[in-house]
């Protein structure tokens, strides 16, 4: 019995010391955004009344709006794309499946294994030769951050795995209802599979939110910078304003963080659909 | 027998409705594919024939010249990308097994059937994985910053007497590195080890328990080898991930002091946007990337093939 009351302490010990060192970055983020520079030096761990001054100073010293508009901008458009292109294509796999096209899904499978400092070379490249002729999809434009990142061959797979389990006789049965494919596409695979598109949503959102080293290449001038563009700028200025910095990353998390815990079953949900 | 033309044009037209239909089924499913597959191939295969082409090039900015396999031998006299190979592979061995390891530990921990507060654990330990990787980086850097929290705390329990040079020195940078990336992403791999946990069978564990086997015997013996596949799933995705380590690197340590903590990614954004652009050696470092990848993914799938 001893022994098991010290096994206990000793579990308990653990997985306080664990969680002390995932929230405490959190807490000295959160704290540090609401002190002056000054105390966040001095290790000040205490809340303080400096928010407000700490916003107003962001807003003034950086793009804060025009960055998380365009952050925005491009999440929203990148998940919108690529649920429609990665569901279609799941869809069409399973659905209609056949020899070759296993063979062309298992090709696609392949681009999961290129890392993408291998693809940013010859992407900017790409991007810079069709810039004078196309000025609005080139080099420093939005759409070019979206259109290389919105198809990934894991949300195709993830949407072909989910497609796995649903029940085909419903499709046949809007078929017969007169629906042509691609209504049967809308009408009943769509609504039917809410909660995967939730969960792919939730995935493509955060990881285009939250892109680094695409935008870096591929953006230029300031009025086009995203959010981590935003929070690395700042934390490498050579004399910084700590809590301003972390009022910007606390607002630069926010949305993400909002996301994650009202969805927070989605997403377990669609890191579990990378193993099935 | 006599077939009127009639007739044979009933005969023939339900067969000739099936192939048609046939056909338009197999029309409909390959263009429910198309999009996905002409954007990758234009996104990724593409790209990766140019970045082949492009390794056996060489010149500054567009001024691009055929050089043949000069690239690939420049690669073993450039003492840079010597350096950052050299780091992510320490990256690589010393950060992934760690990981894996904490990872594992704390789900075992958290499967216990009485654990109170179970929920809060998870969601504390697994929490830092809702920052993006430019945020928690700049965190760490200011953390670990010589007049940081970090080390004021240390001092205070008089742990050490002087500030360590977490960010300038050669050392320690790469420790700071290694200690931001597990901080990032053990509560992540966690979560695939719980929800693993769930499917073995509890009866295995009592019966080790009568059989008088300790917590480390039954850790080694029964969790690790019921966990086999999904921790040559975490360990595939994380050799991948470590391999193209950029974000922290950059916006922690800069790739220094020196070149302490550089990585081959951070590598070919410099030779490519950074000094004088030279976008054939660049995609010939790249390409190491890729070899390595595919190295490590064979050496997984034949450990994985074992286990068959």
């Amino acid at each position: 019995m001893k022994r098991k009351k010290t096994n206990q302490v000793i579990v308990y010990t653990m997985l306080i010391i664990a969680t002390i060192v995932s929230i405490f970055p959190f807490i000295w983020m959160i704290v540090s955004a609401t002190n002056k520079s000054v105390d966040v030096t001095k290790g000040r761990l205490l809340p303080g009344t400096h928010f407000v001054e700490n916003i107003q100073n962001l807003l003034t010293s950086t793009e804060l709006i025009p960055a998380l508009i365009n952050s925005a901008k491009i999440s929203i458009t990148t998940t919108i794309l690529s649920l429609v292109i990665a569901s279609l294509a799941g869809y069409g796999f399973e659905i209609y499946q056949s020899k070759s096209k296993d063979i062309v899904f298992n090709v696609l499978l392949l681009s999961m294994m290129i890392p993408f400092a291998a693809l940013m070379v010859p992407l900017f490249k790409m991007f810079g030769s069709i810039s004078q002729t196309f000025p609005l999809i080139g080099i420093d434009t939005l759409v070019a951050v979206i259109l290389p990142t919105v198809t990934t061959a894991f949300l195709i797979f993830f949407f072909r795995q989910s497609t796995k389990m649903f029940p085909k006789d419903i499709l046949e049965a809007g078929r017969i209802d007169g629906l042509t494919e691609l209504g049967v596409f809308f009408r009943i695979y769509i609504p039917t599979m809410k909660t995967t598109y939730a969960a792919a949503a939730i995935i493509t959102f955060m990881a285009s939110w939250n892109n680094y080293l695409w935008p870096l290449v591929i953006l230029q001038s300031p009025e086009n910078q995203t959010i981590p563009l935003l929070v690395s700028n700042l934390g490498s200025s050579y004399s910084p304003d700590y809590g301003v910095i972390m009022t910007a990353i606390v607002i630069a998390t926010l949305p993400v963080a909002a996301i994650f815990f009202l969805l927070q079953k989605h997403f377990v949900a669609g890191m579990m659909g990378s193993v099935k | 027998m006599l077939i009127t033309e009639k007739e044979r044009e009933l005969s023939r037209s339900p067969r000739k409705k099936q192939i048609n239909h046939k056909l338009k089924s197999t029309v409909i499913g390959w263009s429910f594919i198309s999009l996905a597959a002409i954007m990758i191939c234009v996104f990724y295969f593409y790209p990766m024939i140019q970045a082949l082409l492009l390794s056996f090039q060489s010149g500054t900015g567009a001024n691009l010249e055929f050089v043949g396999i000069e690239n690939y031998t420049r690669l073993f006299k450039d003492p840079t990308f010597l350096t950052a190979l050299k780091n992510t592979v320490i990256y690589l061995i010393v950060q992934v097994p760690l990981m894996i390891l904490l990872a594992l530990i704390l789900s075992v921990l958290l499967n216990n059937k009485n654990l109170k507060f179970k929920g809060f654990f998870r969601t504390a330990i697994f929490l830092p994985c809702v920052t993006s990787l430019v945020a928690y980086s700049v965190i760490f850097k200011y953390l670990f910053s010589q007049d940081g929290i970090i080390n004021l705390m240390l001092m205070k329990i008089a742990l050490i007497s002087e500030p360590i040079q977490w960010l300038t020195d050669p050392f320690w940078a790469k420790i700071t590195i290694i200690i931001a990336i597990t901080w990032r992403w053990t509560g992540y791999n966690m979560i695939f080890y719980l929800s693993a946990l769930q499917n073995v069978d509890e009866s295995i564990y009592e019966a080790a328990k009568i059989d008088g086997a300790s917590s480390l015997q039954q850790f080694f013996k029964i969790t690790i080898p019921n966990l086999k596949p999904i921790i040559l799933f975490t360990s595939i995705t994380s050799t991948i991930g470590t391999l193209q380590l950029f974000d922290e690197v950059v916006n922690i340590t800069q790739g220094g002091p020196g070149n302490a903590t550089i990585t081959i990614s951070q590598y070919i954004y410099n030779l490519s946007f950074k000094y004088t652009p030279d976008f054939g050696y660049a995609a010939t470092v790249s390409y190491i990337i890729v070899i390595m990848i595919i190295i490590f993914s064979i050496i997984q799938f034949k450990v994985a093939g074992d286990k068959k």
